[in-house]
């Protein structure tokens, strides 16, 4: 959430070198490591020695993490407001759980194959949310999943219906290191996936074409005039936002060893929404800070109240609306700007 | 055949005063609403209470849920909504999703998680036969009343006074502000006026759509099609829409019980593949 300088307007005599020179900076500094990317990191890792017997949940943490940081490409880039894309957290629980029945139990494969499977998926679709408004699109997404999971519900022979998929477990991950019981590898296993995954969604959104994505959420009409075509655009970002979305999908299934048709229900695709709108959208972390405090909430409302949680999530949601929601994510910027010193200007 | 294409219409009928709020919120105000399902909700919990609980005849419970829904609508406008017409379109769906949340959680709560069930009075219930076509009673009553709302809200929107304020109003709010017309009023008594109809569809529907917590769930998706293949800007183009959705679902489950639920999803794509924006466009919005 850096703050451009004013310095970037382009004078009018300068030349077409300089203003490149001064664009690629200016790459360079939206693309710099901040401090509080490495301090994630670190208390990622130090959970591990600090918390080990929240294993479990930190897990969670980290797969609903990794799912909200896809969408945040989508919604916070893109600027799609997606109401669906449980299906492809879903459909990638699910490849996974079935390469894992019949096939290969080696995790990193299913993660490969589930995240090319969601993204086919996505690229299909993709088609889809290029027409019509905010409102045509909402109702595809919804669509989409509802979709999915009525072929889950409906495929009972693949994917077992109502019960789910069970009976598998999966192998040592590369064939080295085995899940034990704890979930202390499973955990490692997550956050490397997830460290992966953001590093390469980073490298996406800061690049010239994340930058080229926020210009078509801001004016689709002007980014097209300076020759970006959004539609190409679009379908990249949702393809690459469905990979990773499959590949959380089957961190869930690998980590649990277990696939209910829970894993595309609509309230997957508010959740991982209201994540977003915790951690804040458009700078990637948001859903990972998202996912922390989300996961916490829940867990502490559903001891208190097992049954009604979900209301207490929709006043949560009222709440955070009415207070304005980019008030929230404001934090980040009293961060320290950046890790490194200043070296260019 | 016939059988199923009347029922089909009751249906669409049926979705139409559901959705028909939803489409004056979205198309005019501009607002994605998308707890819409909640006020069609407690119409129907509205009937119920009423009936089973207290025994008052279901021709009454119909305005009762009207005017309850109606006056749950004008709260929580006046006290929410109104400060989310300018938001962002995400905004709105996380503020309407989270009234979802609240309202499913609220009423699992006050009124368990079952389905709930209705006894028609004995002259809608059962089935009459018209030329060899099977009718049910209740289907014939709903499709009138709904006809008939149809038909009113349509004359209402064109030919009253409140009807042009409120085109004004949407068409150009600084223009019509300007004129002398109480904006923030017109748009309060819509919505409450949707919220209306979607809490009387509610507890007509309670019958043949059934009722429960997750309702609003449920149908959320059949209203943003309804809404969005028969565009904003009309009412017949939702009421058209909203019988096409109806005859479909309705078909598609009798005729193919395996795919059947996955014939909106079809109808859904096709539609935006060949009208991208509605079935029913004003061209250039």
């Amino acid at each position: 959430m850096s703050v451009l300088p004013q310095e970037t307007t382009v004078s009018a005599n300068s030349s077409t070198a300089a203003a490149e020179t001064r664009a690629a900076k200016l790459m360079k500094r939206r693309s710099r490591i901040r401090f509080y990317e490495i301090i994630v990191w670190i208390a990622a890792i130090a959970a591990y020695f600090v918390l080990p017997s929240k294993m479990l949940i930190l897990t969670e943490i980290a797969i609903l993490a990794l799912f909200a940081v896809s969408l945040d490409l989508v919604l916070g880039f893109a600027g799609i407001v997606s109401l669906g894309h449980t299906a492809f957290f879903g459909l990638g629980a699910y490849v996974a759980g079935l390469l894992a029945l019949h096939f290969i139990a080696e995790p990193v494969t299913g993660l490969i194959v589930a995240g090319i499977v969601s993204g086919l998926l996505g690229l299909l679709t993709s088609f889809l949310i290029l027409r019509g408004s905010d409102l045509t699109r909402l109702m595809t997404t919804l669509g989409i999943g509802l979709m999915m999971a009525e072929i889950a519900n409906q495929m009972a022979w693949l994917t077992g219906g109502a019960d789910g998929l069970s009976g598998f477990s999966p192998g040592p991950i590369l064939g080295m290191f085995e899940f034990d019981l704890f979930g202390k590898t499973g955990y490692l296993y997550c956050v490397g996936v997830l460290f992966i995954g953001t590093m390469i969604m980073r490298r996406i959104a800061f690049s010239p074409f994340g930058l080229s994505l926020k210009a078509i959420k801001g004016n689709p009409m002007r980014s097209a005039m300076v020759a970006v075509p959004a539609r190409k655009r679009i379908v990249t970002a949702y393809t690459v936002a469905a990979i990773f979305a499959g590949m959380a999908g089957a961190l869930l299934t690998q980590t649990t060893s277990f696939v209910s048709p829970d894993v595309l229900a609509f309230h997957r695709s508010a959740d991982v929404l209201l994540v977003l709108v915790i951690g804040g959208t458009g700078y990637l972390y948001g859903g990972i800070f998202g996912a922390i405090l989300f996961t916490l909430v829940k867990d502490w409302l559903s001891v208190i109240t097992p049954q009604y949680w979900m209301f207490y999530i929709g006043l949560l949601l009222v709440i955070l609306v009415m207070i304005g929601r980019e008030r929230l994510s404001r934090w980040v910027e009293y961060l320290p700007e950046r890790f490194s010193k200043k070296e260019d200007r | 055949m016939l059988t199923i294409l009347f029922d089909g219409i009751a249906y669409g009928m049926l979705l139409f005063i559901l959705a028909c709020g939803l489409t004056v919120t979205l198309g005019l105000m501009n607002f994605i609403n998308l707890a819409h399902g909640a006020f069609a909700m407690a119409g129907g919990y509205v009937t119920v209470v009423m009936m089973n609980r207290y025994g008052i005849s279901f021709y009454w419970c119909l305005p009762a849920a009207f005017l309850v829904s109606a006056l749950i609508g004008l709260l929580l406008e006046r006290t929410l909504y109104q400060w989310l017409y300018q938001a962002s379109h995400l905004d709105q769906v996380l503020f309407s999703i989270g009234i979802v949340f609240m309202a499913i959680a609220a009423t699992d709560y006050f009124m368990g998680g079952q389905q709930q069930l209705i006894n028609l009075p004995p002259e809608l219930s059962g089935r009459m036969d018209v030329f060899g076509v099977g009718i049910g009673r209740y289907r014939l009553f709903t499709i009138i009343i709904c006809a008939v709302l149809a038909v009113a809200l349509q004359l209402i929107l064109s030919k009253t006074r409140f009807g042009s304020r409120l085109r004004a109003a949407v068409d150009d709010r600084r223009v019509a502000m300007g004129l002398g017309i109480n904006v923030p009023l017109v748009f309060a008594l819509t919505f409450a006026f949707g919220s209306g109809l979607a809490g009387l569809g509610g507890a007509m529907g309670a019958e043949i759509l059934g009722l429960d917590p997750n309702f609003p769930l449920k149908f959320m998706i059949y209203f943003l099609i309804v809404v969005s293949v028969g565009g904003t800007s009309t009412v017949s183009g939702p009421f058209l829409a909203a019988l096409l959705l109806g005859i479909a679902d309705v078909a598609g489950k009798y005729y193919v019980p395996a795919i059947g639920p996955f014939v909106i999803y079809a109808l859904m794509i096709v539609m935006l593949i060949v009208r991208p924006n509605g079935l029913f466009s004003r061209g250039g919005r």
